[in-house]
């Protein structure tokens, strides 16, 4: 699939919504607001993880004609926090010997994480690797619940450059959500404000 | 038969030992006390009342007071399954998974030990087929409320690494499968374990009766062991179907975790 759209139409779930919206191919969107505000729960229900209503439709995809972990699979959602249920941090690949070095290398780690505890992981460390687990994926669009909050300054700006680039590349359309109008400035021109009532505000293109 | 009746004396002595448990619990603050009484109350009305149904059913052998019995049985362990859940699934469907798995594996495991293994004219005598169903309807009970109880448990804590890898594009059968694993062993353990002491360590409660009933120890025996297949069976097959109909339950056809049918928390 080249150079897929990203159209909700009227989605609507636990007395929220309509929300309707498009992000287009290879475009980064930035969602602000208030903690609380629904941005995540936006996220959960485009994912498919809450019951909803209304139209989603990537590229040619529809939501509602695919199984739902096929949908899961092709639009990655990034959740705040990660989890890890087995041992090593290669348990959790399909096939860690076809991860891209150069994506490890882009959060700092290499090739010798594959035999790692993850009960001896940091947070950081944590966060890194569910990047480079959602990539390794191949979706087709990415929905980010604040990727880079537990990461220090020099990660952040590691993981922001990786991501990006896999959204140009794959030509992918990207919903980030931060707290930091720095980081916002940095990765999008065109913003979603999810105000405290949960309407969805176009605020548009942003002078960066 | 050449057993030596208990007076209520006897029973008395052997109550007073609860009174001392009581005591205990009292002094120690473990309030248990009142769970205990009612517990011991129950047990006494409850099996001087079945006692008194049996004399009456075994005096009147027909098949309707047999299904009725072993409807409100079925009934009552479909209850007690639900009352031992910590988060039970809401409503009827609830009782409905624990009830109809037990019914599906105790009912027809019953059935067919009375039909084809003992083979009694007629094969629902109730003096085999009573006790039968009871021991297999108790144990059932136990395997598919401990397995239920530890599957809505550990599904609810941890919902976040089932919903991280339904995230990642596994199908919700993938997402449950060592839960489902665990919760289904935990609801067999008790009876293998006690298949793998029996004769060693204890003496199962139906041989101890049958012995002191005047039975010849082999014969004694040999049902036991019988019997002992019998609740493997049932026991398992009870909680894997209850197993499965929880996982059902509580995934939609969308593969979504939904842990909105569970009750909140209560005590069992």
């Amino acid at each position: 699939m080249l150079m897929p759209t990203l159209a909700i139409n009227n989605l609507r779930f636990q007395n929220r919504g309509p929300y309707s919206f498009r992000i287009e191919a290879g475009e980064c969107v930035g969602l602000q607001g208030d903690s609380g505000a629904g941005k995540s729960l936006l996220l959960r229900a485009i994912a498919d993880l809450d019951p909803r209503t209304g139209l989603m439709q990537l590229g040619d995809i529809n939501a509602d004609a695919v199984a739902a972990p096929v949908w899961r699979r092709t639009v990655g959602l990034l959740p705040a926090e990660s989890g890890w249920w087995l041992e090593s941090v290669g348990d959790h690949f399909a096939d860690f010997d076809a991860v891209d070095d150069g994506m490890l290398a882009a959060v700092g780690l290499d090739r010798s994480v594959q035999n790692w505890q993850i009960s001896r992981l940091s947070t950081g460390e944590k966060q890194r690797l569910a990047i480079v687990r959602l990539l390794h994926n191949q979706p087709h669009c990415l929905l980010l619940d604040e990727p880079t909050a537990s990461l220090d300054q020099g990660a952040v700006t590691r993981v922001e450059e990786l991501l990006l680039a896999y959204c140009k590349m794959q030509g992918a359309p990207m919903l980030w959500v931060s707290h930091d109008p720095a980081q916002l400035a940095r990765i999008s021109a065109h913003r979603f404000l999810m105000a405290t009532d949960g309407r969805l505000v176009d605020i548009g293109e942003v002078a960066r | 038969m050449n057993v030596k009746p208990l007076s209520p004396v006897d029973l008395a002595l052997a109550a007073s030992l609860l009174v001392l448990l009581g005591l205990f619990s009292w002094r120690l603050q473990l309030g248990l006390g009142k769970q205990l009484a009612i517990a011991a109350a129950r047990t006494t009305v409850q099996l001087l009342l079945i006692g008194q149904i049996l004399r009456l059913l075994f005096a009147h052998v027909h098949i309707g007071y047999m299904l009725l019995i072993s409807m409100v049985m079925l009934a009552a362990a479909g209850r007690e399954v639900v009352e031992r859940q910590q988060r039970s699934i809401k409503g009827f469907h609830g009782w409905l998974i624990g009830t109809g798995s037990m019914f599906l594996s105790s009912f027809t495991v019953t059935f067919l030990a009375l039909f084809v293994i003992i083979g009694n004219v007629p094969w629902y005598t109730p003096q085999y087929a009573i006790p039968l169903l009871g021991m297999l309807l108790g144990n059932t009970m136990s395997g598919v409320a401990l397995g239920m109880d530890r599957m809505t448990e550990t599904l609810w804590q941890q919902r976040q690494i089932i919903e991280q890898r339904l995230l990642l594009g596994q199908t919700a059968g993938q997402a449950v499968r060592e839960i489902r694993r665990q919760s289904i062993r935990a609801g067999m353990m008790p009876i293998i374990n006690s298949m793998a002491t029996a004769g060693l360590v204890s003496l199962p409660g139906m041989m101890t009766g049958q012995i002191l009933g005047g039975s010849s120890p082999l014969d004694a025996v040999h049902y036991q062991i019988l019997i002992m297949f019998l609740i493997c069976a049932g026991t398992g097959l009870g909680t894997i179907a209850a197993i499965l109909g929880v996982e059902r339950k509580l995934f939609d056809a969308r593969h979504r975790l939904r842990l909105d049918v569970l009750s909140s928390v209560h005590d069992s």
